[in-house]
């Protein structure tokens, strides 16, 4: 349990240090990275990889929107088109950024046996 | 190693790529979502903290010394700087840092690229804009300006400006459009700030109605035309006042002999309904003396009227040097400050509105276009290639042949409207010619008296502007300048034959001769695009469209006024008084059979019978009246146009009111279609009829309130609703000093009293930040709605620890 929290905290971390000079697809190879050196069953690594993101991605677009009054979330949400609900694009937000992570460790966790 | 599992290993690494790849590309419209949503390269990057610290210090090689920037509490930069085109640098790089996509992309529409970022669905607007010269003419105007070593530097410190920034702009910095439509800037040049101004002369001297009037003219012969489009009408007000004498021209200009038969008297059959600039792309400016004033100095007022977009067209700031400090609004795209005051005067523009774009039509000798017959021999076409690039296509080739007139516009390759079945027509645009109207900006931001104005607009050749004028020491001025071709009667209204050199414009007028006024007895001079002079008086040919009713309008006021404070300023540039509805309503009331209403059409009738003619955002009459003129309008002409197949255009309001008005038999009023005759009060009573159905399903709609039913809105320039600002509830309308019509009004009204410390005051419908997600991106425009100005702050050098300064932005070396 304690590799699980250790592998998200990790996948988080590094990814937000990665999104600074990388691509946002990034977030992939940090997933990848994290779930070869942490080894742990598929189903543990694809959530690991899952929520560090999930939560990444959450937390920094709920920071943004915070500070911006939700100016700009409101118009983006109607032109994606997602009826002008903010929660709702932050949660995609989120989602996005967490099955890549999520698959990206899943096909990592193939790579090493967890002992 | 057993351990690894490779196939499930293979499978799950496969859809890892796939998504990345599926998520980090464009699908249709959608943008690439994975790039777009990522919090740290995607739009939430856009979303500036609404406490957002725009202080900076900043280092770049273009820098030639120093300069600093303050920005006040609105984001109105004030620049100081030691040497002047450190100044320009700057203000590139503030443009391109607040307005970098607005910038390209109008750049990119005035040299018809906007297939590259679309796709296919603009190629005809870009085949349009390469067809009628956009990118030629800016590259006559790019030469004059680097022929002359202010314009060149001014360009080039501009230019290296926004180019600083855009080589330091990190991908998830991108304006939120390039990420939405997924492309990246491009590096600016000195050409596109020539065709920035291209753009510009394509709104206000492109308008033209040649092919619908050949049309017209063709269905209706000549003797009609002249009545259903008269070439002035009687309720004019004109910019020079009625009653001027004129010395007698220096050019003496001969029509054709053949203008009855090869011009006035042909048929043509064309097609027509091209893209063109809004008809009022107009304005009002007036400037009045200190004798009118309470405070003894002058006072001048402008506000342009475009349309109204998001980021606006406007970006407000100071610019001040050793040489010269200069306050107003600049165009992102452009050096210099365009609209505003400096320490000695204070300038201001409206459209003159003179036709010159004309066509010639081409006899080529075959297909290939390689010679056409003029004035008796085979000349040479010369032929330009443009290269069109459509985003997901290769690239289009379009060959556009050039004659003595200039390009051949349209023929039978062009599929855009305005294609024709075998004919070919070539565009004389004034647009086309050399000119610096750089220079002209430059020289004003420079002028300290009436001298120094005057030599400044002799730069204006394209577009045509009525160019208001004061300065502290009292003078008042306005010139209808521009550089306008010499036209005979009618010359350029229709199609002309191109293989007959007495066709072409016979000169230019020479430009002393341009309608002006300077410190008239009655202290003050104004323009609302009305005849600059009076047709029956000036003696050369003013072809074009000219509004009667705001330039009436605003003489009527400040000939009245006396003790004029800049607050009596904003009561008037915000004045809702509809001059056309009041020369109007008494006939139109008139000839309502009230015999024939029902109960609730009754109703409605007391409503515009009580309306006071103000176009208030409140009002219903005004709704109703606006409701009934149009199915008047259409009651009377569409018999007439409905002759012809081919577009043609209906005729201006004032010649239908001011046809009746003179006569209630006027001719066009029967319906040529029934047998019996119909009369003034028949058409009035079926329009009333009409309106007033219309206006119950607005009523039950809660739309009768005129702002609501004219729904004034700001678009964003892409056309994206969620970055526009909708159903502003604002009054006003196409015949009120305040012009706000749907999409189109002031955009921006300033005033300026010149007494001994300057006191000035500005709005425009916009924000300083050309960002959707900043809360300076609209900023302005609740104020602009409910008529409310800022106090415009002049700083001094002095001023640097005043607490309006928010944030500091310091460039060096």
């Amino acid at each position: 349990m304690l590799k699980y929290f250790v592998a998200i905290v990790l996948t988080a971390l590094l990814s937000l240090v990665a999104g600074l000079y990388l691509p946002w697809w990034s977030i992939a190879v940090t997933a990848f990275l994290v779930s070869v050196i942490i080894p742990q069953k598929p189903l543990y690594a694809f959530f690991s990889g899952f929520i560090g993101v999930f939560l990444l991605w959450e937390i920094l677009a709920w920071w943004r929107d915070t500070r911006n009054d939700g100016i700009l979330s409101q118009k983006i949400a109607q032109v994606l088109p997602l009826g002008g609900s903010t929660l709702l694009l932050i949660l995609i937000t989120s989602l996005i950024g967490a099955i890549v992570a999520g698959f990206a460790a899943l096909a990592a966790s193939y790579l090493r046996k967890p002992e | 190693m057993k351990s690894i599992r490779i196939l499930p290993f293979i499978i799950h690494l496969c859809i890892t790529v796939i998504l990345i790849i599926v998520l980090n590309r464009q699908w249709g419209n959608v943008p690439p979502v994975g790039k777009f949503l990522s919090p740290q390269h995607g739009f939430w990057q856009n979303a500036d903290a609404v406490d957002k610290d725009f202080s900076e210090d900043l280092k770049f090689d273009g820098i030639q010394d120093k300069g600093s920037v303050y920005f006040d509490d609105r984001l109105v930069p004030h620049i100081f700087v030691t040497k002047e085109s450190d100044a320009y640098f700057i203000q590139g790089y503030l443009h391109a840092k607040y307005r970098l996509w607005q910038m390209e992309f109008q750049v990119l529409a005035a040299a018809g690229r906007i297939s590259e970022i679309i796709g296919r669905k603009a190629l005809n607007y870009d085949k349009e804009k390469r067809r009628l010269g956009m990118v030629f003419g800016a590259e006559q105007s790019l030469s004059e300006i680097e022929k002359d070593s202010i314009t060149k530097s001014q360009c080039d410190a501009y230019t290296a400006g926004v180019n600083a920034y855009i080589e330091n702009l990190k991908e998830s910095e991108l304006p939120i459009e390039y990420k939405l439509l997924n492309y990246v800037p491009e590096r600016w040049t000195n050409l596109k700030t020539a065709l920035f101004l291209k753009y510009m002369c394509f709104e206000l001297a492109g308008n033209e109605d040649d092919f619908e009037y050949t049309n017209a003219k063709t269905a209706f012969g000549i003797k009609d035309f002249e009545k259903m489009y008269p070439y002035f009408q009687d309720s004019l007000d004109p910019v020079v006042p009625k009653g001027t004498i004129f010395p007698p021209p220096a050019i003496a200009l001969k029509p054709p002999p053949s203008t009855d038969s090869m011009y006035l008297g042909r048929t043509d059959s064309l097609g027509g309904g091209h893209a063109r600039p809004d008809k009022d792309n107009g304005s009002n400016n007036w400037a009045v003396s200190g004798k009118k004033t309470k405070s003894g100095a002058p006072i001048l007022c402008n506000d342009p009227h475009l349309g109204l977009n998001l980021p606006s067209l406007w970006y407000e700031m100071q610019i001040t040097t050793p040489e010269f400090n200069a306050y107003g609004v600049s165009f992102p795209g452009s050096p210099g400050i365009i609209i505003g005051f400096n320490d000695s005067c204070a300038f201001g523009f409206t459209n003159a509105m003179r036709d010159v774009r004309d066509y010639y039509e081409i006899q080529f000798k075959d297909e290939s276009m390689q010679e056409y017959w003029f004035h008796g021999e085979w000349k040479k076409a010369t032929f330009r290639y443009e290269k069109i690039r459509i985003k997901g296509e290769p690239d289009l080739i379009d060959t556009v042949a050039y004659t003595i007139f200039g390009p051949v516009m349209y023929d039978k390759k062009f599929t855009g409207s305005r294609r024709t079945s075998g004919n070919y027509y070539a565009v004389r645009w004034k647009a086309h010619d050399p000119s610096n109207e750089l220079m002209l900006f430059n020289r004003l931001d420079h002028a300290k008296s009436y001298d120094d104005y005057y030599s400044a607009i002799q730069w204006l050749h394209t577009p045509g502007q009525n160019c208001v004028f004061a300065t502290k020491s009292g003078d008042i001025a306005i010139w209808s300048q521009g550089e306008f071709p010499a036209k005979w009667r009618r010359q350029g209204d229709f199609i002309m034959p191109g293989t007959d050199s007495a066709y072409m414009w016979q000169g230019t007028t020479p430009q002393p001769e341009n309608p002006h006024l300077i410190n008239p007895e009655r202290g003050f001079v104004s323009s609302a695009n009305q005849f600059p002079a009076d047709p029956a008086y000036y003696p050369y040919y003013m072809g074009g469209s000219y509004p009667a009713y705001r330039g009436w309008l605003i003489n009527k006021f400040l000939n009245q006024w006396t003790n004029i404070t800049p607050k009596d300023m904003m009561t008037l540039q915000t004045e809702n008084e509809n001059a056309f509805a009041e020369m109007a309503k008494p006939v139109v009331m008139r000839n309502i059979d009230l015999t024939t209403l029902s109960e609730e059409e009754k109703k409605l009738y007391d409503i515009l019978d009580a309306w006071d003619m103000r176009d208030d955002p409140e009002s219903k009459g005004a709704t109703l009246f606006d409701i009934l003129w149009e199915e008047f309008t259409k009651l009377v002409w569409d018999d007439e146009l409905g002759q012809t197949k081919l577009p043609t255009v209906y005729p201006h309001e004032s010649t239908l009111l001011e046809g009746i008005l003179r006569d209630s038999t006027f001719k066009f009023l029967d319906n040529i279609n029934t047998p019996e005759k119909e009369t003034l009060r028949d058409l009035m009573t079926i329009a009333f009829k009409k309106a007033a159905a219309r206006c119950k399903t607005l009523n039950a709609d809660g739309r009768l309130l005129w702002a609501k039913y004219k729904a004034t809105r700001i678009n964003h320039l892409a056309r994206l609703a969620p970055f526009s600002r909708m159903d502003l509830p604002i009054g006003g309308g196409t015949n009120c000093i305040n012009a706000a019509k749907s999409d189109h009004g002031p955009s921006w009204r300033m005033i300026v009293e010149l007494g001994p410390v300057t006191e000035a005051y500005g709005v425009y419908p916009g924000g300083q930040s050309g960002n959707p997600g900043s809360p300076y991106y609209d900023s302005f425009v609740d104020t602009w709605v409910v008529g409310k100005y800022y106090l415009l702050w002049v700083m001094n050098k002095d001023d640097v620890n005043d607490k309006r300064v928010k944030w500091t932005m310091s460039f060096s070396k």
